[in-house]
């Protein structure tokens, strides 16, 4: 599946995904997948709703495990409770009732994992405190979280994952619910610490669009099946048509990119069950 | 007021309020409003047993109460986590039926079991009461960041390596100490009206986790004295004032919260 | 034959009034929470459906204290409170949890004043332990028809709504696009299950009528997938319950210490845990063996297509 690439040492790259296949449930839920990223690089990770992202972030972060390959981070085979990888998860739910502010939910992310009581204070809050400058969330350090907004909680997150100094960062789905300039702000926000502190970041999306502006390159998943290399080399009709199994075609309209569910073929193909946004041929939100 | 058997009644009161303060901090956090009350309440049938075959009853209490948070949890894992504590609460109140109907002791000691005792606290039973008091607050200290952590995003924490499963069942084993310390002073039923109203009251007012805690076990001292004093001087039961007294916070502090919220929205 | 039926049934049971009455309410009672407890346990309920028995018991003790049948101060008192944690406790999850606590917490501290005037005006010990744990042998002839009056009410009630109430269960988000009132849908299932409770309570008592409706319905849901079938199934188990914990109650007469009857309550209450316990086991078992099948089937038939150009690139 994979598209032709200028091969990256494997020893360098930050993560390396190498054919695995995961079964749950008695269906194959990603097949065959493999990729690399290298270290500062920005991936996106692009699929529809239920396409595999969710799982495949998982089997990295040690959780599920894969009936075939191998997922090599850090040039290390996997480990439960990786220091390697920050992950910001999906859905957080803050109920604005709670007693929790910004810089507790960013605190926890230093030692969150750790019985007994933090013992140096001081050097703890002057951490949580940098870290909150450096994703320019300070102004809201001391607001009940569960109060902010969505986009002010994506930053809170991203501290959150950021401040055990991970060198690979996962994000699912950061940019669902977030209207387009919080969208816009999280993600330049994400170029800016992938560019400066050499941090990968893996970001998963059902959009493409949001990530053009800043993205190295991306693995795109379809039922379980993945192509990988930059924007031009896998948002092709070609690439997407074999990935979907029936003939997609790429438009690129005002900068944006949709892809378009082709007429002909048998009527109600697969599309319906590899891209949940659309039901049957039509345009796809790419 | 304040002599003879009473003076007992104020040290364990006061030792119950902090420990319901600070546990219950937890117990609204993680939304475990139901295996608070089913801990404590199942153990009852523990105490009863205990009468009946004359041994102290803060051992059967304490034997229920740590069997029933085991069983909540193993029994949570293998299905709905409130039909797992809603079947074993009642069980144990089962049994506790089954005992108390062998049992000669009757209605009075049942009452004060289940409602409270305010003249009922020998000195002796002040020791065991102080020492689970440390053991609580010590294992919370010790599980404060991953209890935390777990609560709040059980994803991150499942990545970062922490095992939620056993972060639970230690936080059980919690409520299961609190709830044997609970017996002489405001019953089984009342432990509970005790770790929910302050905590909730507190959580609404406060922004940090720590300054919650604080205000959590004031408000629980506050009205546990009030309690204690107002149920001397009428000599009706303790527990109906505990229990009223958490509602009245609640509704008081969410009236005031709303009101200084329109006042800065119009403002 | 003969020698195993009075094995089974203890001399007498057949002709005493009593057991007549109770086969009878613990029958209707048991069909009505097995019907009602199903969304109890499918909407996560459990919590609210245990607090309002509870509360319901301040109620029963007042209405002893003014001389009612507990029923009706049970019922009354528990609508009220159905109502409270309705209106506390917004949509989410956890301050719905709260609202259950705060509305369980001031509801038992209401008992706890009223069965304490209870025990010190009226000559009667025990009152606590009647209210609190019930007994089925103790229902009175005359609430028979009210009982089955307010049984059948429920049950038509909730035949009614029975579409909509699923749905809502399911998911409130596609009830509510669907035009369905979920918020007052919510509050009538809330009522609904009040009345069962309190109707639980009059036979196995206020703090253990969550048994009946939770117990038997959980187990239903384990063994059958249609919620159509797990009302019926809930109600045949609750019935069961109920029926050998009468039986086991009675024969309990002759069994150590002597001439003490170990109380229904308890017996109800222990089968309906067995029986859920049983359900897990069977299903766990079954389910292991399915999904192993499953896997190795779906391995085959991907295996076997592996020359199908499923990567194209």
């Amino acid at each position: 599946m994979n598209v032709p690439v200028p091969d990256p040492s494997a020893d360098d790259a930050i993560l390396n995904v190498d054919g695995i296949s995961v079964w749950l449930a008695g269906r194959e839920v990603l097949h065959d997948v493999r990729f690399r990223i290298m270290p500062g690089e920005f991936t996106g990770l692009i699929g529809s709703n239920g396409a595999g992202k969710t799982t495949l972030f998982r089997v990295i972060l040690g959780l599920q495990t894969s009936s075939t390959g191998s997922v090599l981070v850090g040039g290390r085979p996997l480990t439960h409770r990786n220091p390697i990888i920050g992950y910001v998860p999906q859905k957080v739910f803050f109920d604005p009732d709670m007693p929790l502010r910004a810089r507790d939910v960013v605190g926890l992310g230093l030692d969150g994992h750790r019985l007994g009581i933090p013992l140096d204070w001081g050097r703890r809050r002057q951490a949580v405190d940098a870290m909150l400058d450096a994703v320019d969330a300070r102004r809201f350090a001391d607001a009940r979280v569960g109060n902010l907004s969505g986009g002010e909680q994506q930053r809170v997150l991203i501290a959150h994952a950021l401040i055990s100094r991970p060198r690979l960062l996962l994000l699912d789905e950061p940019l669902a619910n977030l209207d387009i300039g919080a969208e816009g702000e999280v993600v330049a926000l994400l170029a800016r610490i992938a560019r400066e502190q050499r941090i990968a970041v893996f970001i998963s999306a059902h959009d493409v669009n949001p990530l053009l502006p800043v993205m190295d390159r991306l693995v795109y998943v379809a039922a379980g099946k993945t192509a990988s290399g930059t924007t031009a080399e896998v948002i092709r009709a070609e690439v997407l048509s074999a990935l979907y199994g029936q003939h997609v075609d790429v438009l690129r309209v005002h900068g944006r990119i949709l892809v378009v569910a082709g007429a002909e073929g048998p009527p109600g193909v697969t599309f319906e069950e590899t891209d949940g946004v659309a039901a049957g041929p039509g345009v796809v939100s790419l | 007021m304040f002599s003879g058997f009473m003076v007992n009644t104020w040290i364990a009161a006061t030792l119950v309020a902090v420990i319901a303060g600070v546990v219950g901090f937890f117990v609204v956090l993680r939304g475990a409003a139901f295996v608070a009350h089913a801990i404590p309440h199942g153990a009852f049938g523990g105490a009863a047993g205990a009468v009946l075959i004359g041994v102290n009853p803060l051992a059967g209490l304490g034997v229920f109460a740590v069997g029933g948070a085991l069983g909540i949890g193993w029994l949570g894992r293998r299905g709905r986590h409130d039909v797992a504590t809603a079947l074993a609460l009642v069980l144990m109140l089962g049994l506790g039926a089954l005992f108390l109907s062998f049992s000669v002791e009757y209605a009075a000691a049942i009452y004060s079991l289940l409602f409270g005792e305010v003249l009922g606290v020998p000195s002796d039973e002040l020791l065991p009461i102080a020492g689970l008091g440390v053991a609580c607050i010590a294992a919370l200290a010790v599980l404060y960041r991953p209890l935390m952590l777990t609560s709040i995003a059980p994803e991150v924490a499942e990545a970062r390596g922490v095992r939620a499963q056993r972060i639970e069942t230690g936080f059980l084993l919690v409520v299961a100490l609190a709830a044997t310390m609970t017996v002489p002073v405001v019953g089984v039923l009342l432990m509970f009206s005790l770790m929910i109203g302050p905590a909730a009251t507190a959580g609404s007012l406060t922004r940090s986790p720590r300054n919650a805690i604080a205000l959590s076990v004031l408000i629980a001292l506050a009205t546990v004295w009030l309690a204690l004093a107002v149920s001397y001087l009428t000599n009706l039961p303790v527990g109906f004032f505990v229990g009223t007294l958490g509602a009245v916070w609640y509704g008081g502090a969410r009236i005031w919260t709303a009101r200084r919220r329109g006042r800065t929205a119009s403002g | 034959m003969n020698q195993v039926l009075r094995a089974l049934f203890a001399p007498g049971f057949f002709a005493s009034d009593p057991v007549h009455a109770a086969l009878v309410v613990g029958a209707v009672v048991a069909l009505v929470t097995g019907a009602v407890g199903v969304f109890t346990v499918i909407r996560g309920q459990a919590f609210a459906g245990h607090a309002l028995g509870e509360v319901g018991s301040a109620g029963g003790s007042a209405a002893f204290l003014g001389g009612a049948n507990p029923l009706w101060g049970f019922m009354g008192v528990a609508i009220v409170a159905a109502g409270l944690i309705e209106l506390l406790g917004l949509h989410r999850p956890r301050a719905r949890d709260v609202a259950t606590g705060l509305v369980l917490g001031a509801g038992l501290g209401l008992a706890a004043l009223f069965l304490y005037l209870d025990a010190t005006s009226s000559s009667t010990t025990g009152v606590a332990v009647t209210i609190l744990f019930g007994s089925l042998f103790a229902v009175s002839q005359q609430m028979l028809p009210s009982i089955v009056a307010l049984s059948a009410v429920s049950l038509v009630v909730l035949a009614v709504c029975y579409r909509m109430l699923l749905l809502s269960s399911l998911s409130s988000d596609l009830a509510a696009a669907r035009g369905v009132p979920v918020r007052a849908l919510g509050i009538a299932y809330l009522v609904i299950m009040a009345v069962a409770v309190s109707l639980a309570a009059e036979t196995i008592g206020a703090i253990l009528a969550t048994a009946l409706v939770v117990g038997p319905p959980a187990t239903a849901l384990r063994l059958t997938k249609r919620p159509g079938g797990a009302l019926v199934v809930a109600g045949l188990i609750g019935v069961a319950a109920v029926w050998l914990g009468i039986v086991l109650a009675y024969d309990s007469y002759y069994w150590p210490p002597a001439g003490h009857g170990w109380p229904v309550s308890f017996f109800v209450v222990a089968l309906v845990f067995l029986f859920y316990l049983a359900a897990g086991a069977v299903t766990g078992m079954t389910q292991a063996r399915r999904s192993r099948r499953s896997e190795r089937a779906a391995r085959r038939t991907a295996s076997g297509c592996a020359e199908h150009p499923g990567d194209a690139a």
